[in-house]
This record gives C-alpha cells, sequence and structure tokens, in this order.
C-alpha cells in the first residue's frame, strides 16, 4: 500500500478551457430524435396549409385572432404565408415545441438515468444548465427560421415574391422585405427563449419530462388567457407573452421600437430571473434519480 | 488511500441512510463493499462521486477532497451507479460517443478509437450499432462497463456490476476486473454477492443500516475465524460425540457429516480418532469458515432488507 502510496502520480486530467462539442452532442441528440423530426413537421405543415387553403379560397378581408393580421395580404404577396403561419403558431404550437425540448433537458435525462452519468463525467452542473439552455434556444431559432422558410417558399410558389406592402401602407422592396421578416424570427426566438429558461427551471425540479411540459404549456396559455382580460389590465405588461404579438411593428415603416424594446426587456427579466432559479435550485441539488 | 471518508453522514429528513461512515480504501486494492439490500451501499456511493451532498463529515477521492476536486478527480473515476442508465434510441456506440463528447478532459481524435476498445473490453462491438432499448439486462450492464472504462481510470466505483449477467458474462467481468487491478487501478466494487467477495477482493468493508460496521484486509478477517473441520460419514451421532471428546467447539451434525471448530488440534489426530473409535470416514476437510457466517455474525442477521 505504501509503495502505492509513493509511486502516486498528479493528475493527468487536463480540461480543454473552452469546447462545443458537448453542445453539439447535445444539439445532435435533439435534431437526431425522431419524435422531434414530427414536432418539426407539424410545424412546416402549418403554413402549407395556409398557402393551399388560401390559394383554394382567397380570404375577402377581415378575419379575427391577436396580433396582426396577414392573411388578406397572402394573395398580394408570398412573403405573408409565413407571417401569417407565425402569427398562427406562437400561442400554442412553437411554445410547445420549446416546452417539449425544455422537458428533456433536465428532467428527462433525470428520467432516464443518464444525469447522473453525465454529473459523473464530469459535467460541472452550471455548465450543463448554460449547453442545456443553449440547445433550447437554438432549437427554438430553427422552429420559427423553419416555419418562415417553408412559409416563404410556399407563398412564393403560389403567389410569387416582388415589393411587400408594409402594415403602414407603404412598399418595401422584396429582399429588405425578408430583412424584416428575418427581424420578426428573432424577436419571436427572443420570446420563446425567455419561455425556454422558465422551462429549465421547470426541469430542474420535476424527474417527469411530460409533466414539465404540460407545466410550461400551462404557464404559456396562462399567461395569454390573463392578456385577454381586461379587468387585469395592470398585470398586462408583466406578463411574459404580452409583448410577443407585436412583432407586427417590425412590418412598419419605420419601424416602431417601442413595445418591441418592452418586449425584448420583459424577455430578458423573464430569462435572467428563471435562470437564476434554475441555477440556485441545480447546483446544490441531490441527484438520486 | 484512493478514497478516505470521515464521519460520512446523510439524512433523508428523519431517515438516517448513512451514518458516520469512515472508508479507507488502499490503493492499488479491489474493496467489496458488502451489505444487504438498502444498508446505505449506494447512498455511501452517491455522496462519494458528489451526486448527493453529505448531511455531515468530508471524504476524498485520490487524494483530492471532493467536491472540491471533482473537476480534476472525476475524470479519472470511472462508475456504475444503481445499474445501466442510456438513451433508449441511440445505438451503444453513439451513447458512449455523448459521455464522451461531455468530457473536456477527453481527446476528441482518439474518441473513437478508445470507444472501440471499451466496446471490445466488455464483448459489446458486435452489438454496438444496435439502439439501446433492443439491449438485454446483460448487454447494458456491459455497456456501463464500457462507458466507466472509457479513459485510463484511476479509481473504479462499481455498483452491483455482475448484476443481470449471464454466467459467462459475470466470470468475464469478474476477470476484468482483476485486470484492471493488476494495472494499478483500485476498485471500490458493491455487491451482495459473497462468493464474489471471496473471489477477487482484497479488502472487505461491510455496511449494515447505514453504518460501516467491519473494514478490514480479507485475510486479516479470516485470520480472526476459525477453520471447521468437516466429517462426511454415515453416523454423523458417533462423529459428534468423538469430535466433542476430542475438545471441539460449536459442534454440529446433518444426515450425513459432522462438523466442528478445530482449534489447536491438529486435523490428522481427529482423523486417526475417528477411525480408531470405528467411526467410518468417508470423507474429511479442513474448511476455512466461508464469508457469508462472517457476514452473519457481523450484520447479526441474514441477508434480510435493513429498514
Amino acid at each position: 500500500m505504501s509503495v502505492a502510496e509513493a509511486v502516486e502520480t498528479p493528475a493527468p486530467a487536463r480540461a480543454r478551457p473552452f469546447g462545443t462539442r458537448f453542445l453539439r452532442s447535445e444539439l445532435w441528440l435533439i435534431f437526431g430524435r425522431r419524435r422531434n423530426w414530427a414536432g418539426l413537421a407539424v410545424l412546416a405543415a402549418v403554413p402549407i396549409l395556409i398557402a393551399v387553403a388560401v390559394k383554394i379560397s382567397p380570404p375577402g378581408g377581415g378575419g379575427g385572432g391577436d396580433g396582426p393580421n396577414f392573411f388578406t395580404s397572402i394573395t398580394s404577396n408570398g412573403l405573408f404565408v409565413a407571417l401569417a403561419a407565425l402569427t398562427l403558431e406562437l400561442p400554442l404550437f412553437l411554445p410547445l415545441a420549446v416546452a417539449a425540448i425544455a422537458g428533456d433537458a433536465i428532467a428527462g435525462e433525470a428520467n432516464l438515468g443518464t444525469l447522473r452519468y453525465l454529473l459523473t463525467v464530469p459535467v460541472n452542473r452550471t455548465r450543463m444548465l448554460a449547453v442545456k439552455y443553449t440547445a433550447i434556444v437554438i432549437f427554438a431559432a430553427a422552429a420559427v427560421l423553419l416555419v418562415a422558410a417553408v412559409g416563404t417558399v410556399m407563398g412564393l410558389i403560389l403567389f410569387g415574391g416582388g415589393p411587400a406592402t408594409m402594415l403602414s401602407g407603404t412598399e418595401l422592396p422584396f429582399w429588405a422585405s425578408v430583412v424584416r421578416l428575418l427581424g420578426v424570427c428573432a424577436y419571436i426566438t427572443i420570446g420563446l427563449a425567455a419561455l425556454g429558461a422558465i422551462g429549465l427551471f421547470v426541469s430542474t425540479l420535476a424527474e417527469q419530462p411530460i409533466g414539465v411540459t404540460i407545466a410550461i404549456v400551462m404557464v404559456n396559455v396562462l399567461s395569454f388567457v390573463l392578456d385577454s382580460i381586461p379587468q387585469v389590465s395592470w398585470l398586462h405588461p408583466y406578463l411574459l407573452t404580452h409583448y410577443w404579438m407585436n412583432f407586427g411593428d417590425l412590418l412598419r415603416t419605420p419601424v416602431e421600437w417601442s413595445n418591441l424594446q418592452q418586449g425584448a426587456l420583459a424577455a430578458a427579466a423573464y430569462a435572467v430571473l428563471f435562470w437564476t432559479a434554475a441555477w440556485a435550485r441545480f447546483s446544490n441539488r441531490d441527484v438520486t434519480s | 488511500m484512493a478514497v478516505e471518508s470521515s464521519g460520512l453522514t446523510k439524512r433523508f429528513r428523519r431517515h438516517t441512510a448513512v451514518n458516520e461512515v469512515d472508508l479507507a480504501v488502499p490503493r492499488g486494492s479491489i474493496y467489496g463493499f458488502l451489505g444487504p439490500n438498502g444498508s446505505g451501499k449506494t447512498t455511501t456511493i452517491r455522496l462519494l462521486l458528489g451526486l448527493i451532498r453529505p448531511t455531515a463529515g468530508s471524504h476524498r477521492l485520490l487524494g483530492e477532497p471532493m467536491p472540491a476536486g471533482a473537476p480534476r478527480v472525476l475524470p479519472r473515476v470511472g462508475s456504475l451507479v444503481e445499474g445501466p442508465a442510456f438513451h433508449p434510441y441511440l445505438s451503444g456506440r453513439d451513447n458512449l460517443l455523448r459521455l464522451d463528447a461531455a468530457d473536456r478532459t477527453a481527446d476528441p481524435g482518439t474518441a473513437t478509437r478508445r470507444i472501440g476498445e471499451a466496446l471490445d473490453r466488455v464483448g459489446l462491438l458486435a452489438a454496438a450499432g444496435k439502439r439501446f432499448r433492443l439491449y438485454s439486462l446483460g448487454m447494458r450492464q456491459r455497456l456501463a462497463l464500457a462507458a466507466a472504462m472509457l479513459a485510463p481510470r484511476d479509481l473504479l466505483i462499481l455498483d452491483e456490476p455482475t448484476n443481470g449477467l449471464d454466467p459467462q458474462g459475470t466470470r468475464e467481468v469478474r476477470s476484468l476486473i482483476s485486470h484492471i487491478a493488476a494495472d494499478g487501478a483500485t476498485v471500490l466494487l458493491s455487491t451482495h454477492l459473497l462468493s464474489e467477495v471471496e473471489q477477487i477482493c482484497t479488502h472487505v468493508g461491510v455496511m449494515h443500516v447505514g453504518r460501516l460496521v467491519a473494514q478490514a484486509p480479507l485475510a486479516e478477517l479470516r485470520a480472526g475465524t476459525l477453520p471447521r473441520v468437516r466429517v462426511e460419514t454415515d453416523r454423523p451421532d458417533d462423529a459428534a460425540r468423538v469430535l466433542r471428546e476430542l475438545g471441539l467447539a460449536d459442534v454440529a451434525t446433518t444426515a450425513v457429516t459432522a462438523t466442528g471448530a478445530l482449534g489447536p488440534l491438529a486435523p490428522e489426530k481427529t482423523v486417526a480418532e475417528l477411525v480408531h473409535q470405528g467411526v467410518p470416514v468417508r470423507g474429511f476437510a479442513v474448511v476455512a469458515p466461508d464469508l457469508e457466517e462472517m457476514f452473519v455474525s457481523l450484520t447479526g442477521e441474514g441477508f434480510d432488507v435493513s429498514g
């Protein structure tokens, strides 16, 4: 024993200070999973449905729903298929996709038991949260861009492109309109990223991913419901989803920044709050799964 | 010491799962960590690996204080905790690739080779491309062992590594563990299979209701107990009478044997006396007490679940 003690060598394990290998592995796990492919396929089906439906029976104007209404503009420019699809998917489908990934993040690994093996690799717990959250945000961005891309392609095929009439009535050249659409995607992703932070926190509380997903969707729906009740209007500016539908402000000339800034700020506040909560909960948690 | 703990304690609400455990696992040893189900073995292992925080006490792995030294020391520790756990829809190889990707100390350039070697060592190369969900329990266990050996390790902490393996696999895993130890690594092996401990362990620690009730080199534990003689005969009662006359203690009989603790008497004298008294001796052996008896005497009871 004493001999073994004497020939003891110092730790040879040297960690790379920075690397993206774990994040890439995480993305490979998310984007390689068949369930997620199915979810993305559903998200991509919506703009196709919209484009085909409008082609078959063009709307006569009006229409309901939250936020700006892009249906009436679709026949004039294919880009509006993407915007209409995003408007339709933002209240439920896109949050549901983010919620599913967030549910897998920590609770899913705990449920499979893989969490204990990742932690003993070792993966530092803060690093684990950072990688998981980055992957959630990348997935959210990918989902939004997928809907926009499929919508744009379908719209251009069925209705053509060209200059687009903005909500303020002025016309913008096609490529400038595409830039605006990308801006819309970025803004929506910011909102979903805030929801993802809530999801990450809930994910650290549970060991059942499906329960986490349901909880996040309920938070999202509750926020939309409260936002539509005028009696609690004092609460509205503090709701997670209150500014989400303001992405239409990016389609005015000039861009109406005030609400967008408020929205981005609110999203950042939610993200920081729940990120901190997730860290406080997870960094000292006993992993008994 | 490869593993050293002092006063390690874990309380869950009112239940004390691990109670002031002072482990001392010497470097290079194969340490058999024994105990009935529910005696706190797995909780102790979770504490050692930093998965749960102790209520009191502290410990060191490979000389480094935990959990502060975890980033330095855990890459040199391979572990298997409470059974295998992998992503069911990934193949065995892809699961190992994922664990390797999470390891900042692992060299991505050698990942493919190391994974191939680890799979080969546990005899899983042929099934490496199959999805984990299609694996049998034995194959899952092998994959978990491969994960524990993905990088060169100085310490292996293995929680019931032969659980679910067929006899062939059990033998292979035992020889694998012996090989790893022969290369200089320390192995902490939690098990409830006493034969496993007798075959490969050099040191033993016994847990009982959250406490470490015994800890010693196996040879030392053995030395503390007396060998017994076993006489095979068709007249066990006569044989027993002779053994008692010779001064053997703790004499017992079955339908075809009589046994007794040998004491200072030479075994050949026993045989001579038996034959002299006309007891037909069909077989005779001096047997070391098996670990099970030692275990029962330490924990005061059989292999029941601790409350």
